[in-house]
């Protein structure tokens, strides 16, 4: 019982970061009707960034944290203006695979950047634990400090995210240009001007995730730009336009990879080591196939 | 004075979809553009309020003036700034906003001020939306969305509105309240574009018309002598051809007369 308490609460904590990366891809997704696979590249960029601020210069690591999610953000929309404008009106595949080009520049970018070295950010949680329920001997339910900071964060920016999409003229505004963009333009709202903003949020967002990503107390390095691609699965179980589905399937993909860290070794030895990798992909296989467009995506209707 | 002189529009580089289109719409008139399918009127129309791009076409000869003055049609979000609104073909309403976010967005030029005023107003005049503020405007029954997308537009606070087959799709009843809500809008002091097919109603409001053709406006005449016109009679308003069968019609005679 205890061990399940553990295991869900760190599920949640990382469930927590893959919601925010997965909210980041809908958010442009949305906008641009493009999937954007330069998102691991913006999010590695966040890491260095705060990990040069924080632990080079000593910068306080909230203060770094908001540089970097500003810096990514300006980064991602001059990406926006020079790759993906010219873009407009061509189908969308071709400028998913401008995204992909992007993706592989920041990629080898992000290579030279961290120079083979492991990097660490100085986020102020490290491996501190919380004993919640006291065992006997030993504490019986613990919660990591830096689980319990990412769900902390998540919830406050996904919050005011939310609230901000929902209530504020310019969140109405971007919202109605990803739902018609000629329309929006005929009401007088500057759609470029909502595609610079959307990206600009989208690669925020992905810069916060990696720096969360990256606060667990151990190190990280330029490959674990790819630990975005698990918000794939999270994406594809909610639905790949909805930002609450993107919130629940990173809560659920948290889950059950935490849930497969756990167990899978005890009951299901033969499965083989790092299990809980592989886990969430399964989930996105096993979702295309029973329900193709996510818990709460669109679906899509073709009439005949 | 909202005017279009001699206006040319090219889609794709080759394809001449207006090809020298004028006319001129005073606030305090309400002004058809009648055409056949192709004719030519909603390219216009995109043309006047900076919509072209998307559909990658571009004016190549022409221009639109506001009030003497050059319209920036580059720029669909300074031509409402400007005061010209506009209802596209289809309504177009957001399906997945409610009926006051749908609003909301009309007024995005305006900015936040005074907003509740406006919604009073826009409120008043339909009050079929007052009573489904808060529904999901993709429940609505076509009438009611095609309110909607007149509503949003007037929220804009525009001096001209452009309104593009506002009848489309709606039943009778609704076509006639369409009809009279747009007559109320002009007598509050903004002038009405009015692209239709439907040229009874069309003629039955305005006080002046155009006919299109192939990319040019080939009549430019007042509504009354419009609707006494035989050529108009017999192929806009379907009056005048009864008893002759019409195998016994020369079309390409008498169209021929159109563009003399």
């Amino acid at each position: 019982m205890a061990t399940v308490a553990s295991t869900l609460l760190a599920g949640l904590g990382d469930g927590a970061v893959y919601a925010l990366i997965a909210v980041s891809f809908v958010i442009i997704f949305r906008a641009t009707g493009v999937l954007n696979f330069a998102q691991p590249g913006l999010l590695i960029l966040g890491t260095y960034v705060t990990s040069v601020l924080a632990v080079d210069r000593g910068v306080p690591f909230w203060v770094a944290a908001v540089i970097a999610v500003l810096v990514v953000a300006a980064i991602s929309m001059g990406i926006e203006r020079v790759a993906i404008r010219p873009m407009i009106g061509r189908p969308v595949f071709s400028t998913a695979l401008v995204t992909v080009g992007i993706f592989i520049v920041l990629l080898i970018l992000a290579f030279r950047l961290f120079a083979a070295r492991a990097r660490t950010i100085a986020d102020p949680w490290q491996l501190e634990q919380w004993c919640l329920v006291q065992g006997e001997t030993l504490c019986a339910v613990s919660l990591y400090q830096h689980h319990a900071g990412k769900i902390a964060v998540v919830a406050v920016v996904l919050g005011l995210l939310g609230v901000w999409l929902s209530r504020s003229r310019v969140g109405l505004a971007m919202r109605a240009t990803s739902l018609d963009q000629e329309a929006a333009l005929a009401q007088g709202i500057n759609v470029g001007r909502m595609f610079s903003l959307s990206w600009a949020l989208g690669g925020g967002l992905a810069a916060l995730g990696g720096i969360l990503l990256a606060a667990n107390g151990s190190v990280v390095q330029a490959n674990d730009a790819l630990f975005a691609l698990v918000a794939l699965p999270a994406l594809i179980l909610g639905g790949i336009d909805s930002l609450r589905g993107a919130v629940v399937g990173g809560l659920v993909i948290g889950l059950v990879s935490a849930l497969s860290s756990t167990y899978q070794p005890i009951h299901a030895p033969w499965l083989g080591p790092n299990f809980e990798n592989v886990a969430p992909y399964l989930v996105m296989i096993l979702v295309l196939l029973i329900r193709p467009y996510g818990l709460f995506g669109t679906k899509e209707v073709q009439r005949l | 004075m909202l005017a279009v002189h001699n206006l040319e529009v090219v889609y794709e580089d080759v394809m001449l979809a207006v090809r020298g289109a004028s006319l001129s719409v005073g606030r305090d008139r309400v002004v058809a553009l009648l055409g056949a399918n192709g004719a030519g009127k909603t390219s216009l129309l995109r043309a006047m309020t900076g919509l072209l791009d998307v559909h990658r076409g571009k004016i190549t000869r022409g221009e639109v003036t506001i009030e003497g003055r050059r319209l920036n049609t580059g720029n669909a979000s300074s031509v409402v700034r400007a005061g010209v609104g506009q209802v596209m073909e289809g309504r177009r309403v957001f399906v997945e906003f409610t009926v006051e976010e749908n609003l909301r967005v009309g007024g995005h030029t305006a900015g936040g001020a005074g907003l509740e005023e406006k919604f009073d107003r826009i409120y008043g005049m339909f009050p079929v939306l007052a009573d489904r503020r808060r529904t999901t405007a993709g429940y609505l029954s076509g009438g009611e969305q095609q309110m909607l997308a007149i509503g949003r537009a007037m929220m804009s606070d525009p001096d001209y509105l452009l309104l593009d087959e506002p009848s489309l799709g709606l039943a009778p009843k609704m076509v006639e309240r369409i009809r009279d809500l747009i007559v109320e809008i002009n007598q509050a002091g903004t002038g009405i574009l009015l692209i239709e097919q439907n040229a009874a109603m069309a003629l039955s409001i305005a006080h002046h018309g155009y006919v299109m053709e192939n990319g040019i406006t080939v009549m430019d005449a007042s509504a009354d002598t419009l609707r006494a016109d035989e050529d108009i009679q017999e192929f806009y308003l379907g009056v005048g051809a009864e008893g002759t069968s019409l195998r016994d019609v020369k079309h390409y005679k008498r169209r021929k007369r159109w563009l003399s």
